[in-house]
């Protein structure tokens, strides 16, 4: 025998599915709000105090001068040794993370056999999760001491290259894991395609599995790029904190992240201009990140293949 | 215009192959000799013996799963790239063993190229996607050469009018059914000795497909072809040979027919054969 649900019964479902709903629907909604209120205070907060910090300098000098001595009794706020180190750091990092990386996602993608994969992944995106703290003070105390040294003697023991190579290790797993997604959208019947037609695996992997993921690599490049002139600890630990404009990599150089951290964590008093400084230079950096990541999107959305 | 049944339509494809005689004194270029294919445990086709010859098109039809791609894709050594694969037996190709220790599988996918079930052209130009098996194949060829070679093989597949003024453009660009045909021009650009095509219209409307049944019957006399189908008017239209294939009752796929089109269509010796072509099995 059916049971016939009264008119009563089926509406109380309503009001109590609604209810359900609404309070989901607010606790979901405040967790979203916590990230979202975070990126707008954090901008309004960079806004405001750059904006006390550029009623004293010009936005003109900000840009072109080349002196940055903030701390110093003779101020100049010229932010070109600052990010001159942060591009070069950069530079170099991207220069070691790009092929690595390009070359792990391939033999992770066309390579590896499934078990090996299921070990080189997990390791490889490892390298992402060790605190960068270590990788800074391996830098400094491995990397430029017991290799570095041994190739260049007149290195100093803050330098930009140390800096850069350990940034490109720990920018690896980014370059890495985007490209090999990228390659594992590459549809089967496109490698089929190739090999009905003689190709060796080497064909396959580099005259069409790379060209069809090329979108891909290109985001995971410029994405890993932008976090690499975000990186902090390892330009400061290992780069030191010499402001001053140069293009010898074996010198010590300030990156725009090491200059924040540098005054975050000293002790100039609130209201002062250096304070001050360090704000317009962080909204300068998130500036560049942001066009950066904004570029990678746009590059991802351009040439991205519909199969 | 009457709307003609499916036995009439039979009747005069096959009357319009009646002149072309097919020669059993043809060499043969492939003959496959016992194979069985195993996917893990289990056998997909087993006790298969048939030879294409050379310059005559050969259709395999049977209903799905009876193992037609299977058969396909061991005379290539295609069957190597799915995991856990195994084809015992032996496929000769101009009298070599495919399948012995020392031959490279690499040439000869580049000697029998094949066209898939649905079109998959690369993500290039169309000019890059003919070009690419020249390149890959290591061919020395100036710019020129390049560029005739692939106007040769785009003319053959019936695409070059359509494409002349941009063959530069996205592959993606085209439709379904030239997008089939630059995947056949592709693999006649290497210049094989023979194509397979593994039911090569079964995504294209009634148009793109007559096109390239009428591109196959062009170039027949360069290439052997070998086309599965599962669809009757095509073989019946398109080949010079058939062979029938079925799975027996524990779903393993074996050869029950093979001859003249003609033949098998009008004087089918196995019942089974006879059930399928007028439509009663599949």
């Amino acid at each position: 025998m059916t049971v016939m649900a009264s008119l009563e019964e089926l509406k109380r479902g309503t009001e109590r599915r609604k209810r359900t709903n609404s309070f989901f629907y607010f606790i979901f909604l405040s967790a979203t709000l916590v990230s979202t209120i975070s990126l707008i205070v954090i901008f309004v907060t960079l806004g405001l105090e750059s904006f006390n910090f550029f009623t004293h300098v010009s936005v003109a000098e900000f840009l072109t001068h080349t002196k940055w001595t903030a701390l110093f009794a003779e101020k100049h706020f010229g932010v070109l040794p600052l990010l001159n180190a942060t591009i070069i750091t950069s530079l170099i990092a991207i220069t070691v993370a790009a092929p690595i990386g390009v070359m792990i996602a391939l033999f992770l993608s066309e390579y590896a056999s499934p078990a090996l994969r299921s070990v080189v992944k997990p390791a490889v995106e490892t390298l992402a999760g060790i605190p960068t703290v270590v990788y800074g003070y391996f830098a400094l105390y491995f990397i430029t001491p017991n290799i570095l040294r041994n190739l260049w003697e007149g290195l100093q023991i803050h330098n930009a290259l140390a800096v850069g190579l350990m940034i490109g290790i720990l920018i690896i797993p980014i370059v890495a894991s985007i490209s090999d997604d990228a390659m594992n959208a590459v549809p089967l019947d496109l490698r089929h395609a190739a090999y009905a037609l003689g190709s060796r695996k080497s064909d396959v992997a580099l005259r069409v599995v790379f060209p069809a993921a090329l979108s891909g690599v290109s985001a995971s490049i410029i994405l890993a790029f932008a976090r690499a002139m975000g990186e902090t600890m390892i330009a400061a630990i290992a780069g030191g904190f010499r402001s001053v404009l140069t293009f010898n990599v074996g010198e010590a150089m300030e990156t725009m992240t090491a200059y924040i951290a540098q005054v975050a964590t000293g002790d100039a008093p609130h209201g002062t201009i250096e304070y001050q400084s360090l704000f317009a230079v962080g909204l300068f950096l998130l500036l560049i990140t942001a066009v950066l990541n904004y570029i990678g999107i746009r590059v991802v959305k351009r040439w991205a293949i519909k199969y | 215009m009457t709307i003609k049944s499916y036995n009439q339509l039979l009747t005069e494809y096959l009357e319009q192959g009646k002149d072309e005689m097919t020669d059993s004194s043809e060499p043969e270029v492939v003959r496959v000799e016992n194979v069985r294919v195993v996917y893990g445990n289990k056998i997909a086709i087993d006790n298969i013996s048939v030879s294409f010859k050379r310059h005559y098109i050969t259709a395999i039809i049977g209903p799905s799963g009876c193992g037609k791609s299977t058969l396909l894709r061991s005379i290539n050594r295609m069957n190597d790239l799915v995991p856990g694969a195994k084809v015992y037996g032996r496929v000769y190709f101009n009298g070599t063993d495919v399948y012995s220790k020392d031959v490279d599988p690499v040439f000869i996918r580049s000697r029998i190229s094949m066209v898939f079930q649905r079109p998959n052209p690369f993500p290039f130009s169309i000019f890059d996607n003919v070009a690419f098996g020249l390149r890959v194949n290591g061919f020395k060829l100036t710019k020129d050469e390049l560029y005739n070679k692939v106007k040769d093989a785009l003319i053959k597949a019936a695409l070059w009018d359509e494409v002349k003024d941009r063959l530069n453009a996205h592959a993606y660009s085209l439709s379904g059914g030239q997008q089939q045909r630059l995947c056949i021009a592709r693999a006649l650009a290497i210049d094989p000795e023979v194509l397979l095509l593994d039911e090569p219209t079964v995504s294209l409307d009634p148009i793109s497909t007559a096109r390239i049944e009428s591109l196959l019957r062009s170039i027949k006399d360069e290439y052997t072809i070998i086309i599965v189908t599962h669809n009757m008017l095509q073989a019946a239209r398109a080949s010079d040979y058939t062979t029938v294939m079925m799975p027996d009752d524990d779903m393993i796929g074996r050869i029950i027919e093979f001859g003249p089109t003609k033949e098998i269509f009008t004087n089918p010796k196995d019942k089974r054969t006879e059930d399928y072509i007028s439509g009663r099995i599949g």
